[in-house]
C-alpha cells in the first residue's frame, strides 16, 4: 500500500481547461462575493505574503516573491505581471478552518440549574484563492483527521463543507520545499473546485483553469472563461514541469514510519534537543499539526462560563501534563513525539503520512531546524533494534 | 477568617516591597472590570488605593517587589503567615527585578556613592525574588505584569478553576494571532523563543523582538537561541545585554548572561 498520496498528474485534458485572464480574474472574486463568499487569498503584509480576507485582484502580491531558507524568509518585489509567484504565506488555510482559538460553547446559571448555548459558525462560506497543491493535501489530510473514526470535528466539517477552493499549481519552487517527495505537488490533483496554473511569457499573462467539481465549472462559466488552446495547455503544463525540476530539497521516504520506529533511542534525538528551543512554531505553522487545549472561562460572578479550544503544541511542558506528572518532560522527548508522529506513527493512525513536504516547519522554526536532515542524519546511521528491544 | 464569613468575600491584601509600584496600579488600571473586581472581593488592605487598612488574616495576598533588606525580610514572612494564598506579582517579586542588576556588584561600593550616611543604610547583598524566602502559592511574570492575567488568576480564585495563564513561549501566541516572526522574516534579534507568554506578544507586532519582560518560559534553551543571536550578528556583549534586563536574575537568563560575559 502506497501511505504517501499518490503522484500528482496534470489535470489539463482538452474538455476540462479554460483560459482566463486577470479580468475574468476579478470576475471570480465578484461572483464569489455575490454567492455569499469571503474570498481569501495572499496579499502583502508588512514584510510578507500572508492569507488574509481580500476583496479583489488588487489585493494580490501582484510582482511580489519570497524567498526561503532554514530559519529564514524575506519577500522581494522582482517585479513582472504574476499575481501568484511567491510560495507559500507563513500560516497555512489551517487558520480558517481550524481557527486558533474557538468557543465551543457557554453557559449561564439558571437558578439551580443552567443552560447551554453550542457556539455555531457553520454558515461562515470561505473562497480559499491560491491553495497550493501541498497545501490542499494537508487540508484532505485534516479532513480525515477530523472525520474518521467515532469521533467528529462537527465545526471543522461545516467550515469544510462550505469552502470553495481555487488552487494553485506552484510556478516557483522554495528552497524548503519538498513536495515531489511527498507526492502532493507541485499540481493539484484532486480536491480543488477550480485549478489554476499561472503563465506569464513577457506580455502574455493568462490562466490555464481546471475545474474539478460541478460547481466549479458552473462558476467558470459564469466569469466568461474561453476554452484553452492546445498551446495553452501545454504552457501551464511547462510552468509545472519546470518547477518540479527546481525543487531542490527532498525526503527518503521509503519504509520511513519503520525506521522512525525503530530509532527512538538513536544519538540525533539528543542532538537535535541541543538546538531545538522546544518553542512550538513548527506545529502551529505546519498545515496537518491539529492538536489542541481545551480551556474554561468564567465570568468574575461565576453567572456564565465558557469552554473554548485553543491550539496547543506538543512542545509545550502542560500538552503532556496528566494527573500525577508530565510524560514527556526533555526537549529531547517532545522533538521525537512530533517528528515520529508527523512520519511514523501518523501512517498508523490515519492511513496516510502526516507531513506533505511544505517545508514550512523549517521555515519558521527560529534557529533553522531541517525535518528532512534529522530524517537524513537518522537514515545514515541507523540501529536495527532487537525485537522486543 | 471572620471578616469573610461577614462579607461572604475573599480578603484580600496588596503589599509592596522593591518595586517601581506598575504592577499594583495595573489592577487599579483595569478600569472597565475594576468595579466588577470590586464587588467580588473585599480589599482589605492595598495603601496604593485606599486609607483602609484592615489587618490580617487574608484569603489572598499579593505582593509586589523584591527582597532587598533585612526588614523586608522579616516583613514578607509575616505576609506569608497571614494570607492563606500568596500571589507574587511582576519581574521584582518573581525574579529580583531591574534593581537586580547590582547583584553582580559590591553594594556596599554602591552605598557609599549613592548615600551621604552610608552606616544608616541596612541592606541585602543582594535583591531576590520573594520565593527565595517564602513559599508562593502563584507567580504572575511580567514587567508589568498583564492586568488581564491578574483578574483572570482572581477569577479562577473565585470560581475555583484552574487560570489560563501558560508558561510556555510567546511564539505560540504570535503563532496564535497571526504576526509573522520578525526573527525569521527581518533578522530582528528576538527574545520570545525562551520568554513566557504573557504580554500577548506585543513587541513582535510593533516589528520588534521581543525584550524577555515576562522572563524564561517553562523549558527555555537559551544556549541555543543565543547561538542564533550569535548568527544574526550579534556580539558577546549585545547577548550579555539582552538576557540582563527586568528578569536579569532569573535563572535561565542570570546564566546565559553571564556565559557571554567578556
Ligand atoms: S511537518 Fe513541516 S514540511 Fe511537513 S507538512 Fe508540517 S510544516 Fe510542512
Ligand atoms: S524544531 Fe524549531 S520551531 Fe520546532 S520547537 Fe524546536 S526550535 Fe521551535
Ligand atoms: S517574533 Fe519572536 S516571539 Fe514571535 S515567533 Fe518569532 S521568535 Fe517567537
Amino acid at each position: 500500500m502506497n501511505l504517501f498520496l499518490v503522484n500528482p498528474k496534470s489535470d489539463f485534458t482538452m474538455d476540462n481547461s479554460f483560459r482566463i485572464d486577470q479580468e475574468n480574474l476579478q470576475h471570480l472574486f465578484t461572483t464569489l462575493q455575490k454567492r455569499g463568499y469571503e474570498t481569501v487569498g495572499p496579499t502583502l503584509a508588512d514584510e510578507a505574503i500572508v492569507y488574509d480576507t481580500i476583496a479583489s485582484v488588487e489585493d494580490l502580491p501582484v510582482g511580489w516573491t519570497d524567498e526561503v531558507g532554514p530559519g529564514k524568509y524575506r519577500v522581494a518585489n522582482g517585479g513582472g505581471l504574476s499575481s501568484f509567484g511567491y510560495t507559500l504565506s507563513p500560516q497555512s488555510w489551517k487558520r480558517f478552518l481550524y481557527p486558533p482559538t474557538r468557543k465551543l460553547f457557554s453557559a449561564k446559571k439558571n437558578g439551580k440549574s443552567f443552560e447551554l448555548t453550542q457556539e455555531n459558525d457553520g454558515e461562515k462560506k470561505h473562497a480559499f484563492i491560491g491553495v497550493r497543491p501541498c497545501e490542499l493535501s494537508a487540508i484532505l489530510i485534516q479532513d480525515r483527521v477530523f472525520s474518521s473514526g467515532e469521533y467528529h470535528d462537527d465545526n471543522y466539517l461545516a467550515l469544510r463543507r462550505n469552502a470553495f477552493i481555487v488552487a494553485v499549481n506552484c510556478s516557483q519552487a522554495g528552497d524548503n520545499c519538498f513536495c515531489v517527495s511527498m507526492k502532493t505537488g507541485p499540481a493539484a490533483k484532486d480536491g480543488y473546485d477550480i485549478a489554476l496554473t499561472e503563465v506569464v511569457d513577457g506580455d502574455n499573462h493568462y490562466y490555464v483553469a481546471a475545474s474539478g467539481t460541478e460547481k466549479g465549472r458552473e462558476i467558470l462559466t459564469e466569469i466568461g472563461a474561453a476554452t484553452a488552446s492546445g498551446n495553452e495547455i501545454a504552457e501551464a503544463e511547462n510552468v509545472v514541469r519546470r518547477t518540479t525540476a527546481e525543487i531542490g530539497k527532498s525526503l527518503d521516504t521509503r519504509g520511513l514510519p519503520k525506521l522512525l520506529a525503530e530509532n527512538l533511542e538513536h544519538a540525533r534525538w539528543d542532538d537535535v534537543a541541543k538546538r531545538c528551543l522546544t518553542c512550538g512554531n513548527c506545529t502551529m505553522v505546519c498545515p496537518t499539526c491539529f492538536c489542541s487545549t481545551v480551556e474554561d472561562t468564567t465570568d468574575l460572578s461565576g453567572q456564565t462560563a465558557g469552554r473554548s479550544r485553543r491550539w496547543d503544541s506538543c512542545f509545550t511542558m502542560d500538552f503532556a501534563k496528566v494527573s500525577g506528572g508530565n510524560f514527556r518532560t526533555s526537549a529531547k522527548s517532545r522533538y521525537r513525539q512530533w517528528l515520529t508522529h508527523k512520519l511514523s506513527s501518523w501512517v498508523e493512525q490515519f492511513g496516510i503520512s502526516g507531513c506533505v513536504g511544505c517545508g514550512r516547519c523549517i521555515t519558521w522554526c527560529p534557529v533553522g531546524i531541517d525535518l528532512t536532515a534529522e530524517v537524513k542524519a537518522i537514515r545514515g546511521t541507523k540501529v536495527k533494534q532487537e525485537k522486543g528491544g | 477568617m471572620p471578616e469573610r464569613r461577614r462579607t461572604g468575600k475573599p480578603k484580600v491584601a496588596v503589599f509592596k516591597f522593591a518595586s517601581c509600584d506598575g504592577c499594583q496600579l495595573s489592577l487599579l488600571d483595569a478600569e472597565e472590570e475594576l468595579l466588577d473586581v470590586a464587588s467580588a472581593i473585599d480589599i482589605a488592605y492595598f495603601p496604593e488605593a485606599s486609607r483602609r487598612m484592615i489587618r490580617g488574616p487574608y484569603d489572598i495576598g499579593i505582593v509586589e517587589g523584591s527582597i532587598t533588606t533585612p526588614h523586608d525580610v522579616e516583613r514578607i514572612r509575616d505576609i506569608r503567615k497571614s494570607s492563606a494564598a500568596l500571589i507574587t506579582i511582576g519581574a521584582c517579586a518573581t525574579a529580583g527585578g531591574i534593581q537586580a542588576l547590582r547583584n553582580w556588584k559590591d553594594i556596599k561600593n554602591y552605598v557609599h556613592i549613592v548615600y551621604a550616611s552610608p552606616e544608616y543604610v541596612s541592606t541585602l547583598d543582594r535583591s531576590l525574588p520573594v520565593g527565595s524566602f517564602v513559599h508562593v502559592d502563584y507567580e504572575l511574570r511580567g514587567c508589568p505584569i498583564n492586568k488581564y492575567q491578574l483578574i483572570e488568576v482572581i477569577n479562577a480564585f473565585l470560581n475555583k478553576r484552574k487560570p489560563n495563564v501558560y508558561t510556555h513561549s510567546v511564539c505560540v501566541d504570535c503563532k496564535l494571532k497571526g504576526t509573522t516572526c520578525v526573527m525569521v522574516s527581518r533578522g530582528e534579534p528576538c527574545l520570545g523563543p525562551v520568554t513566557q507568554s504573557g504580554c500577548g506578544a506585543i513587541c513582535p507586532s510593533f516589528n520588534r523582538g521581543c525584550y524577555g519582560c515576562f522572563g524564561p518560559m517553562e523549558f527555555p534553551n537559551t544556549a541555543a537561541l543565543a547561538a542564533q543571536l550569535k548568527e544574526l550578528g550579534e556580539t558577546k556583549f549585545d547577548i550579555q545585554l539582552a538576557f540582563r534586563t527586568f528578569n536579569a536574575y532569573a535563572d535561565a537568563f542570570r546564566k546565559e548572561s553571564e556565559a557571554h560575559e567578556q
